[in-house]
């Protein structure tokens, strides 16, 4: 069995399942919005020109997320 | 992305966004969807230029209604704020809730991107969960087909319960079929029976324990399930909602300070 | 009958749901959203059939258009190309509808005259109120007309996520939003449009970092003063023949110069007043769309024609009856505009302008757009606002008056940095619901104008 990650750490173009979510109040409110809850696959696309933020595929819908949060959610790699 | 369409025209009419809803003539329809389904789109397309904007009260929210008729029928359609939940997260959640909620428009309209039915559907569920009388519109399905998506409108209507429609708002395609649910729900030849929504075993069993007290205290104007729901979820701004619309629950009256206090004790949790 | 012991009372309900949403250790909302996004999973996977699974045209055109290579170099490109329409494209009709205007003017002149109205009722109404209007509508309307749309085409498209995605770092860094780079883009159209879009920034924080930072990218009605000025004091100076590209690396430079200033002060703003963590981000990079063009055109068109029209009438008309009466009374034998302007003067000269500009500042008040014609107004004493036929002419006038290229640098300094325009600030009351962030968003631009001028000057001074 994989070890969890962080989001930030997936590389751009696999794919991981989202494990648990760090964040707490309003930024966890949020994620959950988009749909990150345990078990959503969630896919790296690809990174801003400058590093950050990244764009990832969640739910059909392609979402950036700064690397603040994208540190607040654990996956598990595919 | 709400950058230059309406939030930066002019405000034609800025305070005057209450609507007459005791006006047995006119139909309010809310319409509401995630961002970016072509939601506005279907707003112009539905009022053309018939069309008035301006803030909802007492926010930075822009507010934009149109009307139209149809068979004879006026209506007046309430564009509100794009949000993918009704969760009360931020302003707009709020407004928009609100407005399904307490102002209990005849009918609203939730646009879908069908492309993106299942994050689209989690905005739908919530607002069938506040009021029954849903028009479901999978909208841009020409780009579900070029995407190599198949929708199948009849098996989502069975699922949801409620009438679904499908368009193609940029073309025009669907609207007329649109208007003409729209007018039978309206008129009560539909009646939309949302397929309830099932929660974790300790919710449902809270919930089975305080609903039938809270339709005694909450009368018919609202849905007691629903908001049992978003009390155990501890929302307090929709406590601080229902003490602003007091004087529409006579039988909640004597129980306003309590609602009051808890509003105002509970206040720094909503968006902490 | 009421039977108050049979009720369950709102407290005890309270207590019930306190009780379940502490029993699932405060995650209750975890499960709530969990049931309902399975929901959806559920119904998406009985009615959703997925043919082939091709990778969407979408990440090819990302691959291109927010890529580490290519990225910017589109971006500026872009938003460069839709600067050279606005300004080159709105010249042609500027001049077509300033003609309509002022044949009007003739013939309401005439009018005037045939029923022998009295000389200042005439002045205050033709020579004030009508040339200001007439003034504001031609100047505005075309490159509003032309900027807006374009902007509403690449909103359409979907682009301007990616531009907000590219830039974000920056923004950042700084304390504040990608989305900011966005709002700063409509502050080139109009700065009040600007802060209006800032409501597409969902934190309260960032979204005031970016109200109070917008006046520093000039917006349309400051653009003609930067463009002349900077075609007739510093691209001649050099070369005749290369005036055109210096004039041009000028305004860009100032550009970048707001640009950099909006930065410094976003991260000053949140290193003290605005203290506090950079919040989400979180924004989605919709699918691209083909636009509805006519649409655009038709809506945008409308929708701006409108804003001049109301701006004119509110701001411009009062603006323009009182510089006529400042210009037209007399206190002993000069006019008051001229004793303002004799009193500002050792204030201008500190910061390398005159009194005059100040005062062509201030009386501009209302709308950026009449600062040039009223200073043209105030050295030529006559009264009434008017645009000199040709650069060269509006250059000797200048020189007349002792200006230098310090002089037109300093003039060009200030009009990027000075306080927002009437309608600006109002935009910002409005959107802030305060008059102490209106009062900063006056006071902070005007700071930073005496103080980036006074230095400037003084190093150039002491230099010489």
């Amino acid at each position: 069995m994989e070890h969890e990650l962080h989001l930030c750490d997936l590389p751009v173009g696999s794919i991981g399942k989202v494990t648990r979510l760090l964040a707490i109040g309003l930024p966890r409110r949020r994620m959950l919005d988009l749909g990150l809850i345990p078990g959503t696959k969630i896919e790296c696309v690809r990174r801003s020109p400058l590093g950050d933020p990244t764009a990832f595929h969640i739910r059909g819908a392609i979402i950036a997320l700064r690397y603040e949060e994208s540190q607040q959610i654990l996956i598990k790699p595919l | 992305m709400k950058l230059t369409h309406r939030s930066s025209e002019k405000k034609v009419n800025g305070r005057n966004n209450n609507i007459d809803f005791s006006d047995p003539n006119i139909k309010i329809i809310a319409l509401a969807g995630n961002p970016n389904t072509g939601k506005s789109t279907v707003f112009n397309s539905l009022t053309g230029l018939n069309q008035h904007t301006g803030n909802w009260a007492g926010k930075t929210v822009t507010h934009a209604k149109g009307s139209f008729y149809y068979r004879n029928q006026h209506y007046v359609l309430v564009d509100l704020p794009g949000t993918y939940s009704l969760l009360a997260n931020s302003v707009e959640e709020q407004v928009a809730r609100d407005f399904i909620c307490f102002n209990q428009p005849h009918a609203t309209i939730v646009v879908l991107d069908a492309t993106c039915l299942e994050r689209n559907l989690n905005l739908a569920l919530q607002i069938m969960e506040i009021t029954p009388h849903v028009i479901i519109c999978i909208n841009l399905l020409d780009e579900a087909q070029r995407k190599g998506y198949f929708i199948d409108l009849n098996s989502l209507n069975i699922q949801l319960g409620v009438p679904v429609v499908g368009t193609i708002a940029r073309e025009g395609k669907g609207l007329e079929h649109l208007k003409d649910i729209t007018y039978q729900v309206v008129n009560n030849l539909i009646t939309p029976k949302p397929a309830k929504l099932i929660y974790s075993s300790d919710i449902e069993r809270t919930l089975e324990k305080i609903t039938p007290q809270l339709e005694k205290l909450l009368g018919e104007r609202i849905n007691a399930r629903w908001v049992g729901l978003r009390l155990i979820d501890g929302d307090q701004s929709l406590l601080n909602a229902i003490y602003e619309h007091i004087d529409t629950f006579p039988e909640l009256k004597k129980e306003s300070e309590v609602l009051k206090h808890y509003g105002e004790t509970k206040q720094s949790n909503i968006l902490g | 009958m009421e039977k108050p012991s049979n009720q369950t009372s709102l407290a005890e309900i309270l207590e019930i749901t306190e009780a379940t949403r502490s029993q699932n250790s405060n995650y209750i909302r975890d499960s709530i959203v969990e049931s309902i996004y399975q929901h959806a999973e559920q119904i998406t996977n009985i009615v959703v059939k997925q043919k082939e699974l091709n990778k969407c045209p979408d990440r090819k055109l990302d691959d291109i258009l927010t890529s580490p290579w290519l990225g910017y170099p589109l971006m500026l490109l872009l938003l460069g190309f839709i600067f050279w329409l606005t300004i080159i494209g709105a010249n042609y009709p500027s001049q077509i509808i300033a003609k309509f205007l002022f044949t009007i003017e003739s013939q309401l002149t005439g009018l005037f005259m045939r029923f022998h109205a009295p000389h200042w009722l005439y002045g205050l109404l033709i020579l004030g109120i009508y040339r200001c209007l007439a003034w504001v509508i031609s100047v505005m309307l075309p490159p509003m007309a032309i900027f807006f749309p374009c902007f509403t085409l690449l909103e359409d498209l979907g682009y301007l996520p990616r531009v907000a995605f590219n830039v974000d770092r920056l923004f950042k860094k700084v304390g504040a939003h990608g989305k900011q780079a966005l709002t700063m883009s409509m502050g080139f159209g109009c700065n009040a449009a600007g802060i209006t879009a800032c409501r597409i920034i969902e934190s309260p924080r960032e979204r005031l970092i970016a109200i109070l930072t917008n006046n520093f990218v000039p917006c349309n009605g400051r653009f003609p003063t930067l463009i002349s000025l900077a075609i007739i004091f510093m691209g001649g100076a050099v070369f005749k023949t290369s005036s055109t590209a210096i004039a041009t690396a000028v305004v860009v430079g100032l550009i970048l110069l707001g640009i950099s200033i909006t930065l410094f002060t976003s991260w000053l703003l949140s290193k003290t007043i605005l203290r506090g963590i950079p919040s989400s981000f979180t924004m989605e990079l919709p699918s691209y769309r083909k636009p509805q063009i006519g649409k655009i055109l038709i809506r945008s068109l409308l929708d701006r024609t409108l804003f001049v029209l109301g701006r004119a009438i509110v701001v411009a008309a009062p603006a323009g009856a009182m510089i006529w009466a400042l210009a037209n009374i007399h206190i002993g034998d000069t006019s008051i505009v001229t004793h303002i302007g004799q009193f500002l003067n050792p204030l201008g000269h500190a910061v390398g302008l005159d009194g005059f500009i100040l005062l062509a500042f201030i009386l501009g008040f209302p709308a950026n757009e009449i600062v040039l014609p009223i200073l043209i107004m105030c050295y030529l004493s006559s009264g009434t606002m008017l645009e000199l036929k040709s650069l060269t002419a509006m250059r000797d006038l200048f020189v007349q008056h002792g200006w230098t290229w310090l002089t037109a640098l300093n003039m060009m300094l200030f009009s990027l940095l000075h306080f927002p325009c009437g309608t600006a600030l109002w935009t910002i009351r409005k959107e802030t619901g305060s008059s102490k962030w209106t009062l900063l968003a006056f006071l902070m631009p005007t700071a930073i104008a005496f103080s980036v001028c006074f230095i400037t000057t003084q190093i150039i001074r002491l230099l010489r």
